[in-house]
């Protein structure tokens, strides 16, 4: 998939790169925090979970179809191939969690027949039958990937920040605004 | 090209770990593992649990016996003074519901657990919802969730005597005159001898706001059209373990119950955020519509027992208050709901007589 013409991503992949990065950690932040009270945080917190988690479906969606249609800057030379291997397997799980996550969140309301509010007077359709041990898989699911989303986010964030401070091979750039070091514009 | 070989990487390094660190560890403080201790749902759950001896598999924990009900909501749209919702345009709308005593025990004596209480899920087209859960009290014996957590372990039985240790209620009561204060109401009391005669109220106030954009807090109560007898307190214990199911049973094979949903406008003055304290002066009550109950079956039969009767479930125009209850429900709701569904709901402990 990747592009050699490629040294950056396409401009609009780079700013929903850096406004779903945002989102997503809020997101992960509010989840846990929710869940972990009985405050008026709980219900409140709730009710900009579930269009958060929506409108992160919504970008995860288009972004990965610019993605498919602009391609990626090649990863440098001399990187390793099993790094390269696992830079690209995370970017895949990546994609897969924050696609995922929402889905999985929308699935297990359908699947214990909640209203899957958005505002009080928009409410999603159940995609799920209702079912209580569906839903009860589905919630664990939902805490499970959603800690192995963010321990992931920490290894993409230190690796990130490896190749940007200490490598400087211009993979940080390519996702930045930045010129691409040894390279030409 | 190569800037990148004989760098000093100690302080790059150094940053990376210190942001990688400080992000988990704002992550462990803010899901509650590290810092304060903050009262989960799960804490509160606990609780219920050991007061009830111990978690019964696959029932709520509260309220743990019931029966299903549906029935209808019918409105000539006089709500719609104090909130364009949906159930309130002229109409009628299906009702799935649920009757249930107090307590964790899905097998407790009835004579034993009289706390009448109804669920209610009202649907209209559109699809907006709104759920109740109501009991046969104006008020309730704590304001908060800490105080609530506080009593249900006061109140858990010791082992050895079958019986909360009075010194430890005596205790947990001199910290809460709100709770003796409930419980001398409770005392004082007439208990209806049967589901169809009690009022349900929904305790806790709730912001309705109507077309105009007037807000108003309300508390509601649902006003049973039939009326009967009081249960001799001095003879509870020796009801039949399901009388007051069967007798609903048997009175619904005759013909529908019905009962005229009131809403109730605050004064200026009253408190809104304080499930203790009744309203008491004269209100403004408006007379919402009638809800009939013309079916009721076990709950492994009926659709209610698989529901969450969350109250922060609501049409457009109503919310929450600020009543610290309603958000402590939600979240302890989702978490009984949440261990009962991965533990194979059971069936309903009266349907067990229901079907010989
Ligand atoms: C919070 C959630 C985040 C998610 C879900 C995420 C996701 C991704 C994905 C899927 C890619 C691959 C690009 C593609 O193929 O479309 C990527 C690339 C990248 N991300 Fe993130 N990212 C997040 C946060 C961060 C953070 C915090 C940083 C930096 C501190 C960062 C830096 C980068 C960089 C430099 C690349 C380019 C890597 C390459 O050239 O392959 N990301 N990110
Ligand atoms: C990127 C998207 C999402 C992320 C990262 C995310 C993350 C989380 C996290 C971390 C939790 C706490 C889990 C726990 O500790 O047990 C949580 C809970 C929850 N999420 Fe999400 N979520 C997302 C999308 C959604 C969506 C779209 C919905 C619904 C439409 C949703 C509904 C819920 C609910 C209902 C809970 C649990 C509330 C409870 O059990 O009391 N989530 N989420
Ligand atoms: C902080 C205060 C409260 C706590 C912690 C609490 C706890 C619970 C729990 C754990 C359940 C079982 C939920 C399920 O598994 O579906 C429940 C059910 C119920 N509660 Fe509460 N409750 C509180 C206050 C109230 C109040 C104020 C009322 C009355 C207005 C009430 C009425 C009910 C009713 C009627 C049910 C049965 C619902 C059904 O049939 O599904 N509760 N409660």
């Amino acid at each position: 998939m990747s592009r050699p013409d490629r040294t950056h991503f396409a401009p609009l992949l780079r700013v929903i790169h850096w406004t779903m990065a945002l989102l997503v950690l809020a997101m992960l932040f509010i989840g846990v925090g929710m869940v972990s009270t009985t405050g008026p945080a709980y219900v409140s917190l709730l009710a900009l979970h579930r269009p958060l988690g929506i409108a992160i479906l919504l970008l995860a969606l288009v972004r990965l179809a610019i993605r498919l249609g602009t391609g990626a800057p090649p990863l440098p030379d001399d990187l390793p191939k099993p790094q390269k291997l696992a830079a690209k397997g995370s970017h895949g799980l990546l994609y897969a969690a924050m696609i995922g996550m929402p889905l999985i969140g929308w699935a297990m309301l359908s699947a214990a027949d909640d209203r899957v509010s958005l505002s009080p007077s928009l409410a999603l359709p159940a995609i799920m039958p209702h079912d209580l041990m569906l839903y009860w898989w589905l919630r664990q699911a939902h805490t499970v990937i959603g800690v192995a989303f963010f321990l992931l986010i920490l290894l993409h964030l230190a690796a990130a920040l490896m190749h940007g401070l200490i490598r400087r091979d211009g993979v940080w750039q390519s996702m930045t605004f930045g010129k691409i070091p040894g390279k030409r514009d | 090209m190569t800037q990148r070989t004989s760098r000093n990487t100690f302080l790059p390094m150094a940053l990376i770990g210190t942001i990688v660190v400080a992000l988990a560890t704002a992550f462990a403080w803010v899901a509650g593992i590290i810092g304060p201790h903050r009262q989960s749902g799960g804490d509160i759950v606990n609780a219920l649990e050991a007061n009830a001896g111990g978690a019964h598999a696959g029932y709520r924990r509260a309220h743990a016996k019931g029966l299903c009900f549906s029935g209808s909501f019918t409105t000539n749209g006089a709500g719609l003074a104090l909130s364009p919702a949906s159930m309130f345009q002229p109409g009628t709308y299906p009702v799935i519901g649920r009757f249930s005593l107090g307590g964790g025990n899905p097998l407790a004596t009835d004579g034993r657990n009289v706390f009448h209480a109804m669920a209610l899920r009202l649907t209209a087209p559109d699809g907006q919802e709104w759920r109740m859960a109501m009991d046969h009290t104006p008020i309730f014996p704590v304001a908060d969730p800490a105080a609530f957590q506080a009593l249900q372990v006061a109140s858990t039985p010791d082992p050895k005597t079958g019986k909360p240790d009075p010194a430890r209620m005596k205790t947990y009561l001199a910290q809460h005159p709100e709770t003796a204060a409930f419980q001398a109401y409770i005392a004082k009391a007439p208990l209806p001898a049967s589901f169809a005669t009690a009022i349900y109220y929904s305790i806790n106030a709730f912001r309705f706001t109507n077309g105009a954009g007037t807000t108003h807090l309300v508390r509601w109560q649902i006003i049973p059209e039939a009326t009967g007898p009081d249960l001799d307190k001095n003879t509870l214990a020796s009801l039949p373990r399901d009388a007051l199911f069967q007798e609903m049973v048997a009175r619904t094979a005759k013909g529908p119950s019905r009962w005229h949903l009131q809403l109730v406008v605050a004064n200026p003055g009253d408190v809104t955020n304080n499930a203790t304290i009744a309203w008491t002066d004269p209100h403004r009550v408006i007379d919402a519509g009638t809800l009939t109950v013309s079916a009721v079956g076990p709950e492994e039969a009926g659709q209610c027992r698989d529901l969450n009767f969350d109250p922060t479930v609501l049409p457009r125009g109503i919310a929450i208050s600020d009543d610290p209850l309603l958000a402590a429900r939600s979240k302890v709701y989702s978490t009984s709901f949440t261990r009962r569904a991965g533990e194979h709901p059971g069936p309903s402990a009266i349907g067990k007589d229901m079907h010989p």
